[in-house]
């Protein structure tokens, strides 16, 4: 299917009509995509005991088409929640890039938005963002559950604005070489 | 002819930082052998965020925030080890009624923290519906924390002199009625997964920790008991006034992950009792002590408290030199000495029981590496 959506704009922009059958499929598969966004189970620290009571009883995400999978080649959304010290950064990276395109990030807690509580501490990356690209932050320390689902249909009107002839999804490279985390 | 003969080699497997039974963000490189495991070593520090050194900055009324980010599952009972300690060193009295108000959150605390446990240990075997039912009985209990303390996971709730604020009108009926729904459930915990004969069959006969070998490793909390140690440091050593309270401390008898499971389960029944003595208790009168400042300055000196948290004793050391901050803080996080028993416990397992020895030791990573 991504080989499809990749080469479709390729073969539509040069037919006549094409624009418009591009701006139909936008809508299918935008539709498609917004509706079952699946997180990595993928849990850090404080923020991830309200990440996991998202998923359960009362807030229930899997009406939204929030589905938790456990690795992260399954998934299309890297929620980070909690903390992220320098000795995660590096397999935070690799998670990430493991995950198939199109892929969001987002950002649970304000230690992940900017070091939160840790924000003068030695071992602490103050802010996911310096390592990984982020869509949607969400504040909070931590966040509730009501705060996720709310940072997460927030993403799903920024999926609903993709659109294939621009390279839907691919989200921002980040370039490879000595990182520094602090 | 005959065959040549099958070569073995060792593997080496990785488990973790990102797997969802690892329960936060834990490595442990095993060696395996076919499907027997050699070797086991357990990497920490991947949540290493500095508080002990944290805690040389900020000011000593600040640290309670920063203590409920140790064990995230049971503030509370961080932050009384930590104002335990604090007390001490200040020298203030804490009135009564802050006293009982300390064990009734304690205790809630416990039961929540047990709570997830008892979720979570059922998605590491592989029952999904216990999760759903222990987190609908969590969400009450949060409930009740946020009208209280305005948070649902990080309380900031027990102070140094008292604790944060009176509890609002109408709070001990509620709970009372929380209790009274509850007490059911946990039968219904027991049809559900306690007795269940998959889950008996995965967790009877694996990760037997002798009595011996748990004293050896320093583990402590329910891993102990279950192992036949009737320690609990409510009893031995009571701090606030849970000598005046009436409960048992469940043991359990061989040490495996079952009993180490069913001694939690135990342990949540005699905190409904304990909870229900304390609000019966409960009498008018001041919740802070008198005299604590906002910017405190203790005398020089050292001093160690230490409670009985979910996942066993949990203590802290705080030096004083006569300023605004500690000079050290050390914590003694339970979490990280019931870790270390796995290189000697998961050697000569199987590969397919680390998941539930892993979940029945109960680890919380932010404890660990604080
Ligand atoms: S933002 Fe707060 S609750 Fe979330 S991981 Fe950081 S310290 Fe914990």
């Amino acid at each position: 299917m991504g080989i499809v959506l990749d080469k479709l704009p390729g073969v539509c922009g040069v037919l006549p009509g094409g624009a418009g059958v591009l701006a139909a499929s936008d809508e299918v598969v935008n539709w498609a995509r917004k509706r079952s966004v699946w997180p990595v189970t993928f849990g850090l620290a404080c923020c991830a005991i309200e990440m996991m009571a998202a998923y359960a009883a009362r807030f229930d995400t899997d009406r939204l088409g929030i589905f938790p999978r456990p690795s992260p080649r399954q998934a299309d959304l890297l929620i980070i929640a909690g903390t992220v010290v320098k000795k995660m950064a590096e397999p935070i990276v690799q998670i990430f890039h493991q995950m198939p395109e199109p892929r969001w990030v987002l950002s649970l807690g304000s230690c992940s938005n900017c070091g939160g509580p840790y924000y003068d501490s030695y071992s602490v990356v103050k802010g996911v963002d310096k390592i990984i690209p982020v869509d949607v932050y969400v504040a909070g320390c931590p966040p509730r559950p009501e705060a996720l689902i709310y940072g997460i249909l927030e993403l799903q009107k920024k999926i609903e604005k993709m659109s294939l002839a621009r390279g839907a999804g691919a989200t921002a490279q980040i370039e490879t070489g000595p990182r520094r985390y602090d | 002819m005959t065959p040549a003969p099958l070569r073995t080699d060792q593997l080496f497997v990785n488990l973790g930082p990102q797997h969802p039974s690892t329960h936060g963000v834990l490595r442990v490189g095993l060696t395996l052998e076919g499907e027997v495991i050699m070797r086991a070593e357990p990497d920490i520090g991947y949540l290493h965020r500095g508080t002990e050194k944290l805690s040389e900055i900020r000011g000593w009324n600040q640290l309670v925030a920063l203590s409920d980010r140790w064990d995230y599952c049971n503030a509370m009972g961080n932050n009384l080890a930590y104002c335990l300690a604090a007390e001490k060193l200040l020298t203030v009295e804490v009135p009564e009624r802050a006293q009982h108000l300390r064990a009734v959150m304690c205790e809630l605390n416990r039961i929540a923290s047990h709570l997830i446990f008892f979720g979570t240990f059922g998605i590491d075997i592989g029952a999904f519906t216990p999760f759903l039912h222990a987190f609908r009985e969590r969400e009450m209990l949060l409930d009740l924390f946020e009208s209280c303390t305005g948070a649902r996971l990080t309380y900031n709730y027990i102070r140094i002199g008292g604790v944060m604020r009176d509890l609002p009108k109408g709070w001990p009926d509620l709970c009372r009625e929380f209790l009274e729904f509850f007490k059911p459930r946990l039968q219904e915990y027991d049809t559900l997964l306690s007795f269940n004969p998959i889950f008996l069959d995965r967790t009877k006969t694996v990760g037997h920790i002798s009595r011996e070998s748990a004293l050896n490793w320093g583990v402590s909390g329910p891993n102990l008991r279950a192992s036949g140690v009737k320690a609990d440091v409510r009893k031995l050593d009571p701090y606030c006034l849970y000598a005046k309270y009436d409960f048992e401390i469940p043991v359990g008898k061989t040490g495996c992950c079952w009993d180490r499971y069913y001694c939690r389960m135990l342990e949540i029944k005699e905190s409904v009792r304990i909870v229900e003595q304390a609000l019966g208790l409960l009498a008018d009168g001041p919740v802070m002590a008198k005299g604590v400042a906002k910017i405190l300055k203790p005398a020089p000196g050292e001093s160690y408290g230490h409670v009985e948290a979910a996942r066993g004793d949990l203590g802290v050391h705080l030096i004083s030199d006569g300023n605004t901050a500690p000079y050290r803080l050390h914590v003694r996080a339970p979490s990280f000495m019931n870790l270390q028993i796995l290189q000697e416990l998961l050697v000569g397992q199987r590969m397919s029981d680390v998941i539930a020895i892993l979940g029945s030791i109960d680890i919380v990573l932010g404890e660990v590496d604080r």
